[in-house]
């Protein structure tokens, strides 16, 4: 794979089984493959329907709040000292992150394929937040699986959910993070496929919930180029986003790929340090491999086994990553890099101090790497970082992580 | 023809029917796996089951999973869980079927993983998350070596798909008899004897159904219309015992356990 010449990167993948390039696929139970066929069957015709895509620009006006502001932060940008750092504001969407995109398009599937369960994992717990939500509109009922860790470090969002009329599931089993709740959610799904749709909140697990979620996200990488030939009369020059599973890089990354003088950089979770368990940068550090129906880039040890991640942040906190991006990362189109715990707090900082936003904690990595590549860039370069959501839910973490008592 | 075709064409023709435990290698450790499955063919077992122990099993219900955790957490590993088959296969009179996920199989290596099956006595693979159109690789791998590549079909899989999955199986075909994951069920679905009749009618391979089977009356109600039955985490939850109790106990019991299941077969 690696040792034939990279074929530049398309944006007509996924294939009709799932691939891009060598990466995605199909890996799941006998049992689940019929819904899989089926969903991908009523993606088809959704998306070919004008209805059906008005009523989801509907609700992205008037419910989500879209399209959401380019910002340009220029306290920050003067502190990094160089190019312009400007925000893609994601944080400002109903729910506070870019999930809700993605959960509104995939309720609206559920409810076209005639399934009125709705199911979903998370790990931050803004998907969570954006899957009862779009559920309580809708007047579906909705179970999410979450970790028991990541229960204790997102307390606000789980709060949230209940208040929504979620029910949520505490997952126990291996490192009770975002890796164990996506496993319990397809057990769930495993016996209620039926009547049951399992909204996935990223781009990852088999095909075609890598294309479903880049396609609802893309809206964010659409609206940017809008945006900033409105403003700036120009492309910016550097994009940069935060990557756990993918989906807010990948939703503002595809409608990037062919500007080819756009350079695109994805920031994962450096964690700790670059030792195995410390971090959770598959694309850094780990190799292809199948995790959670997908071939992909994953952490895994010599015998397949996943192996444990960290990132300080609930919602990078995964060992695998989108098959589009183990693509992009193949071809050469997107740079992937990794920021660690410490950098990311310090950029929460300095933003917070210096724009009156407080970014997540994730989207902190995005804005780590933002000024650090800003500092080697001219002041009339542009950097447009993907804010994907906002700091409020990471507040009591923060305050541990610092080890401040605030009662 | 492989240990598995071979094994049902007796069978068949003496008209009698195969009981296949499913054991996680080692849990508790793999001299208890080797000595497992020696007692449940001894008892009279037609097939092994040796589940690998997996980090993300989807397709698992609580027990199994447990036991994969355990095992894991005595970081168990993949050459050693062959080495352990080498060594005990020989003298088995039944053949060994691995479940693994095809994670574990691409990681160490298709091919290698053929060819190490292969060695160690392994007739057969069951690769639960590798549905068929993901397994044209494996499967030109596994006809070169006589290995047989079972494939499932689920209660969820539309007709003309089940046509297509048994021309691809070899072996046997894996009937999941529930949509769910894998765990001792006290019910079955209804209409599980009218789908596997009418699978019957569909192919010429063995029929073996698996998931929820636990009780006799399963193994009654299903014996008629199927060439083998599978039974795992009623076993497993058995040998899980072993941790705390004398193991000759623990052996005994799995074995009596078996021992019931096939006087009711
Ligand atoms: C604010 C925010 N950003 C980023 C992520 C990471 O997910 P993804 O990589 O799919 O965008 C999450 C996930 O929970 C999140 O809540």
């Amino acid at each position: 794979m690696s040792n034939r010449p990279p074929q530049p990167a398309t944006t007509v993948v996924p294939d009709a089984r799932g691939r891009f390039g060598p990466f995605g696929g199909r890996y799941v139970p006998e049992t689940l493959v019929g819904a899989l066929d089926q969903l991908a069957a009523e993606y088809a015709k959704a998306k070919e329907d004008d209805g059906f895509q008005a009523e989801l620009a509907g609700l992205f006006r008037d419910f989500v709040g879209r399209p959401s502001p380019l910002y340009h932060a220029k306290r920050l940008s003067e502190q990094a000292g160089g190019a312009q750092i400007y925000f893609k504001r994601e944080d400002v969407n109903h729910t506070g992150a870019h999930k809700i995109n993605n959960t509104l398009g995939q309720c609206l599937l559920a409810m076209r394929m005639g399934k009125r369960r709705v199911i979903a994992e998370t790990g931050a717990g803004q998907h969570g937040v954006a899957t009862a939500t779009a559920c309580a509109h809708f007047g579906l009922p909705c179970v999410v699986y979450m970790g028991e860790e990541d229960i204790r470090r997102q307390k606000p969002n789980v709060f949230s959910m209940k208040l929504l009329g979620a029910e949520v599931r505490p997952v126990t089993s291996g490192a009770r993070t975002l890796r164990d709740a996506i496993n319990e959610a397809m057990r769930d799904w495993m016996a209620s496929v039926d009547n049951t749709h399992y909204v996935l909140g990223s781009v990852v697990g088999p095909h075609p919930f890598p294309q479903i979620v880049r396609d609802f996200q893309s809206v964010i990488g659409k609206e940017t180029i809008e945006q900033s030939l409105a403003r700036l009369d120009r492309l910016p020059d550097v994009v940069v986003a935060c990557v756990g599973g993918g989906s807010n890089a990948a939703g503002m990354f595809y409608p990037f790929i062919e500007h080819a003088e756009v350079k695109l950089v994805g920031v994962e979770a450096g964690g700790r340090s670059d030792s195995p368990g410390d971090h959770a940068s598959p694309l850094t550090f780990g190799q292809p491999g199948v995790l959670h129906g997908s071939y992909s880039y994953v952490m895994q040890d010599e015998d397949g086994q996943t192996c444990d991640v960290h990132s300080m942040s609930a919602g990078l906190d995964y060992p695998g990553v989108g098959p589009e991006h183990s693509y992009w990362k193949e071809t050469g189109r997107v740079t992937y890099e990794s920021c660690t715990d410490t950098t990311a707090m310090q950029a929460f900082d300095a933003c917070t101090a210096a724009e009156g936003i407080m970014p997540a904690l994730e989207s902190s990595h995005a804005v780590a790497k933002a000024m650090e590549i800003a500092r080697s860039r001219k002041p009339e370069e542009v950097i447009v970082v993907c804010l994907s959501g906002r700091g409020d839910k990471d507040a009591m973490e923060i305050a541990r992580l610092k080890g401040i008592d605030f009662g | 023809m492989s240990a598995i075709d071979q094994l049902f064409e007796q069978l068949r023709s003496e008209g009698r029917k195969a009981l296949m435990p499913f054991v996680t290698a080692g849990d508790p450790d793999l001299e208890f796996t080797s000595e497992v499955l020696q007692e449940i063919v001894a008892r009279g077992a037609s097939l092994c089951e040796v589940g690998i122990p997996y980090s993300d099993p989807i397709a698992d219900g609580p027990v199994i999973q447990a036991s994969y955790t355990r095992a894991l957490d005595k970081r168990v590993k993949l050459a050693r869980i062959l080495e352990m088959l080498t060594e005990t296969t020989p003298a088995l009179r039944a053949p060994v079927v691995t479940m693994v996920s095809y994670a574990i199989v691409y990681r160490y290596g298709v091919q290698k993983y053929c060819d190490d099956a292969c060695k160690a006595g392994i007739a057969g693979l069951i690769v639960p998350d590798l549905p068929v159109e993901e397994s044209q690789g494996l499967a030109g791998l596994c006809r070169e070596r006589d290995l047989s590549l079972i494939q499932l079909v689920a209660p969820t899989t539309p007709r003309d798909r089940t046509l297509q999955i048994c021309e691809t199986s070899s072996g046997f075909v894996y009937y999941v008899s529930i949509t769910g994951i894998t765990g001792e069920r006290t019910e079955l679905p209804d209409d599980i004897v009218e789908k596997v009749t009418w699978l019957r009618s569909q192919t010429k391979l063995p029929i073996c159904i698996g998931f929820g089977i636990a009780k006799p009356e399963h193994v009654k109600l299903l014996a008629p219309v199927a060439d083998g039955l599978i039974v795992g985490s009623a076993i497993v939850r058995r040998i899980a015992e072993a941790d705390r109790r004398p193991r000759d106990e623990v052996l005994r019991e799995v074995g009596d356990y078996v021992a019931t299941l096939l006087a009711a077969l």
